[in-house]
């Protein structure tokens, strides 16, 4: 369980800090699998013309 | 007759979850709120539902749709989760969840299930097309409002009438890849429709008690284990034909139809032992067995399905 420290704030215990990284770490994933997602999607959507768009 | 007559009797015991220690929460819990056992059923029915619609997906497109729509039964899962965290912490099957548990506050699965919810409906408007959005939006409201929080704590034939929400992936599936709805993602629709009352009742038979304890209605508390064995033997009865629909509309080939014709004759063979069964020792091994069964069944016609359209888009290929 989270303490309290001297000066009022949260302390997290070890464990709340492995699992808050757990967490950290499955955002982080979850998000660079939706950017790849998007980028092939937007690839195959648009097919050869993606190169071919005026700037 | 009032579909919400039948539960007077019954009164909840109000109890609040556990109080929320958030900092607790692991990475599986996050993943258990998205109900990884149903969702597995609706990828599995959706991707036949993709894959035996008329017009060529990329397979990228596909696993995207595919994603889109697991998600968006993960989103309902998760809201599901918030919404039931009062009688789950009665029932034993559902104490342990994160909610009720205590690992998860209230606000965090809220927040989860609907940013889970807007973006795998948004997602998959820009993947496939909006119509199949549309319905992954519908499917979501009709499972959270229509069943979660009106129909579960008000009928016994809550989810008789919910049913529909997991009977629309395959649906879902095949708008996306074909852009609209015809006879054969609606029967379909009808074959999980009409399964899911003796599949849950036999699970319910068993678990009667916990659902009484949390005054949720289900049919084994309210009308008894007589009145359920007969529902599941109607139901089963009604199946069976339905089941073998995708054969005798044409789409679907003669395995199908014969593991469609075997399988509806296993559950009724099944439905009618436990409806002569009463109650008892037998009658719960029955409803177990029934309950397995009904999975197998499900799985074996998608399966199927699914097999023999991809045999004969390959046999297609090579001849042309």
């Amino acid at each position: 369980m989270a303490d309290e420290n001297d000066e009022g704030g949260i302390v997290l215990s070890p464990e709340q800090q492995r699992r808050r990284r757990a967490r950290s770490l499955a955002i982080a994933l979850a998000l660079g699998a939706l950017v790849l997602l998007v980028y092939l999607v937007t690839v195959v959507k648009l097919g050869p013309g993606v190169l071919k768009r005026p700037l | 007759m009032s579909l919400v007559s039948d539960n007077a009797v019954l009164e909840r015991p109000l109890r609040a979850p556990a109080t929320a220690h958030p900092c607790m929460a692991g990475v599986g819990d996050y993943i258990s709120l998205l109900k990884p056992r149903v969702m597995s059923l609706v990828v599995f029915t959706a991707l036949v539902g993709l894959l035996v619609a008329p017009g060529r997906m990329h397979p990228v497109l596909v696993l995207a749709a595919l994603v889109c729509i697991a998600i968006g039964a993960g989103a309902a899962g998760a809201l599901n989760m918030w919404y039931d965290a009062d009688i789950d912490a009665l029932m034993r099957r559902t104490a342990a969840r994160p909610l009720p548990a205590g690992r998860i506050a209230p606000g965090e699965a809220l927040g989860f299930g609907m940013i889970l919810a807007v973006g795998s409906v948004a997602m998959l408007g820009l993947v496939a097309n909006w119509l199949a959005a549309g319905m992954l939006a519908f499917t979501i409201f009709f499972y959270i409002v229509i069943y979660t929080m009106w129909l579960k704590r008000s009928t016994p034939q809550n989810i008789v009438i919910g049913g529909a929400a997991g009977a629309f992936p395959p649906l879902i599936g095949w708008v996306a890849a074909s852009g609209g709805i015809g006879i054969e993602p609606l029967i379909l629709f009808a074959v999980i429709f009409l399964w899911t009352p003796p599949h849950f009742w036999a699970l319910a038979l068993l678990r009667s008690d916990d659902y009484a304890r949390a005054g949720v209605p289900m049919l084994p508390v309210v009308r008894g284990g007589a009145q359920t064995r007969l529902q599941i033997l109607i139901y089963s009865l009604m199946l069976a034909p339905v089941g073998a629909f995708p054969w005798l509309f044409g789409f679907a080939g003669p395995a199908y139809g014969a593991l469609a014709l075997v399988g509806g004759a296993g559950m009724i063979a099944l439905a009618s032992r436990l409806y002569a069964a009463g109650d008892g020792a037998l009658a719960e091994r029955t409803a177990r067995r029934l309950f397995a069964f009904s999975i197998l069944y499900l799985f074996v016609l998608f399966a199927a399905l699914l097999a023999e359209n991809r045999y004969a888009a390959l046999f297609a290929g090579a001849a042309s």
